[in-house]
């Protein structure tokens, strides 16, 4: 178990902070391409939308003073990007009185449970199925069973949970109820508390939005984890391995899935981007409450700080991940502690 | 994917002869051959509907509303009738013009982006890869950062202040992310073979960089190139989806995922219309799954070790 070469961790910090800065300088580039007075465009954009604006006078007043339109603009960027690097994300202006900030803080918990959970499950099933289907001692019947399970790969997750929601909330009714809930995250007039009965809520409910992310992905990893041993397979310490007479678990565990993983790691890393995506969109399918709801709610409600606020953290959210999971590869591959990389 | 379904028939003969076989062609492989087939099957359909189905009808008003494909009844006990044979949805377009007009619309807002990042991919792939120093220090960053940002939000940001945008300007600001991974493949495939014998080769005998670059290293990169290339579509058309999904994309000629998004505004699963939502969903899907099994016999046709697992 190494330590990281200094050059790497402060490699991968570089990229997280470029990361944070470049979604930060994005989202204040974007709105001022947009032709004409961004406030004012929205204020009309949300009259036209709702025919009447609570506290228009109050909303102008206090994005006018955020932005600081009057000002230069490198004057309003450094304020922006100070503002937003203290998570000062500013109002929401579809729920007036509620900033950003409250409104993602309720709402990240949950993709981060959602998104988490799936990703525990289809990397971890994923690539037993993929070192099962490269093992030579696999039983025949696996070897059938698991490339048909992986049938769904690449079909976009939003796209199979309308079909799940079909199936599980239409076609399959026990007792005219329908198999799983299609709504929400927990039962409907239930208050977040840490009961057994709202946990067992919070899974029953989370079930078929994480199948539906978990099962047109785990192929992914079982085909990317296939390939790795079968690389492996053609080395030669797996030859002595088996000339030492090791135990075959022994050599599947060990020999190969420990070696396989690694790659398997880094292309988690490069995955979480398309990750959040697809949860993203699932969230709105299942109007579960999530960051993706949120994002939904802006978009309908044209409460475009909503959308920003929003995009930053969950990009802020996926860069952290990142972080986390190219810091943890050291402590798996030893070896990266010795090159620089 | 599917392990029981040997190559060695295919790829004609047993193993033993496979060495010998002048017919062992890699490019013979089931999963690409499979993948494309649908893909040229779906073109084929697609064509064929321009010639024989009156594509107007997916205009908003060209048909009755509401109704269910031939065989079915709809909720309020309408039968399908053959002029509609997949149904109509809910403002009167004809479902089958829908999907002749849309599908092509979808997959080409793929093409496009995924032609524009590879382009930028190959040119700095090969920079990096070639150039090294602090161009390549430059040019991994940028990828590291790209490939960190889930790109659907940045669109979201995007589209929330634009008006109503074509679908080729969506192509274009989706390729504005589908450079980064191409990059990332083509700089490391470039770095390997920089150091193999035959550019050692080249590079002795005084051939310039840009021929080493493009006739050398470039024909051998071609399998990889086009597995990326794939990969690069299904992403650009997940996010092109992704976005119609969320009502931003081009209204009065419809693509499948705008088609998608209205049967979810107008609540067709509540109201049973599975034709409106669940066709495109199949068709989309079908695709996607035929791009991933090019896709993975392209990888089979690059890499040898791959291809001896089956």
């Amino acid at each position: 178990m190494g330590s990281f070469s200094l050059n790497y961790l402060l490699r991968r910090l570089l990229v997280f902070f470029l990361t944070v800065w470049v979604a930060a300088t994005l989202i204040f580039i974007i709105p001022r391409l947009a032709p004409g007075d961004p406030i004012q465009a929205m204020i009309a954009r949300m009259t036209q939308f709702e025919g009447y604006v609570e506290n228009a006078d109050l909303i102008i007043e206090a994005w006018r003073k955020r932005f600081g339109l009057d000002d230069p603009l490198y004057v309003q960027y450094f304020r922006f990007i100070g503002n937003t690097l203290r998570l000062d994300l500013g109002y929401s202006m579809a729920n007036f009185p509620a900033t950003v900030y409250e409104l993602v803080g309720r709402a990240l918990p949950w993709t981060i449970g959602l998104v988490g959970i799936a990703t525990f499950i289809f990397f971890t099933v994923g690539n037993l199925c993929g070192a099962l289907l490269a093992w030579y001692r696999t039983p025949k019947w696996l070897k059938v069973l698991i490339p048909m399970s992986m049938t769904f790969t690449s079909v976009p997750p939003a796209l199979f949970s309308l079909l799940l929601v079909y199936i599980f909330g239409f076609l399959i009714r026990v007792n005219n109820n329908p198999l799983f809930p299609q709504v929400g995250a927990y039962a409907r007039g239930m208050a977040p508390e840490f009961t057994l009965e709202f946990f067992g809520s919070v899974l029953y409910h989370g079930f078929l939005p994480a199948m539906s992310i978990v099962l047109v992905t785990f192929g992914f990893w079982a085909l990317g984890m296939r390939g790795m041993m079968v690389t492996i397979e053609g080395e030669d310490y797996m030859i002595l391995a088996q000339a030492k007479g090791l135990k075959p678990f022994y050599v599947l565990y060990r020999y190969m899935i420990r070696n396989a993983i690694l790659p398997q790691m880094t292309a988690l890393a490069v995955s979480i981007g398309t990750l959040i995506n697809g949860s993203v969109l699932v969230e709105i399918m299942f109007v579960y409450n999530g960051m993706g709801s949120l994002i939904y709610s802006g978009i309908a409600n044209q409460d475009f700080g909503l959308i920003q606020g929003t995009s930053f953290i969950l990009i802020v959210t996926s860069a952290l991940a990142v972080l986390i999971i190219d810091l943890t590869y050291p402590l798996i591959d030893p070896r990266i502690s010795l090159e620089g990389r | 994917m599917a392990e029981n379904t040997s190559d060695a028939p295919v790829a004609g003969g047993t193993k033993e002869a496979g060495l010998l076989n002048r017919f062992d062609n890699p490019w013979l492989n089931w999963k690409f051959l499979t993948g494309a087939g649908i893909i040229g099957f779906i073109f084929f359909l697609i064509f064929l509907g321009n010639q024989l189905w009156d594509t107007e009808l997916a205009l908003a008003g060209a048909s009755p509303l509401n109704m269910p494909p031939v065989g079915f009844t709809n909720w309020r006990n309408q039968e399908g009738i053959p002029e509609h044979p997949l149904g109509t949805e809910n403002s009167g377009r004809d479902m089958l013009a829908l999907l002749i007009v849309g599908t092509p619309r979808t997959i080409g807002v793929g093409a496009i982006a995924a032609s524009v990042g590879m382009a930028v991919g190959i040119l700095l792939g090969f920079l990096a890869g070639f150039v090294g120093g602090w161009v390549d220090d430059v040019v991994r960053l940028a990828t590291d950062v790209t490939i960190t940002i889930p790109s659907l939000l940045v669109l979201i940001v995007i589209q929330a202040v634009l008006p109503r945008i074509d679908l080729l300007t969506m192509a274009l600001l989706i390729s504005m992310f589908a450079w980064a991974t191409p990059t990332r493949y083509i700089r490391a495939q470039v770095l390997s073979m920089r150091e193999s014998g035959y550019v050692q080769m080249a590079r002795l005998s005084g051939v310039p960089t840009r021929d080493i670059m493009y006739r050398e290293i470039m024909p051998n990169l071609l399998p990889y190139l086009a597995a990326s290339y794939i990969g690069n579509m299904t992403g650009a058309i997940l996010s092109a989806v992704g976005l119609e999904l969320l009502g931003f994309g081009p209204q009065r000629i419809p693509s499948l995922g705008v088609t998608i998004f209205w049967s979810i505004e107008a609540a067709a699963l509540l109201r049973n219309m599975w034709w409106w939502w669940g066709i495109p969903t199949v068709i989309l899907a079908v695709v996607f799954i035929a791009l991933l099994l090019i896709n993975l016999g392209l990888d089979e046709i690059a890499n040898p070790r791959l291809r001896k697992a089956n």
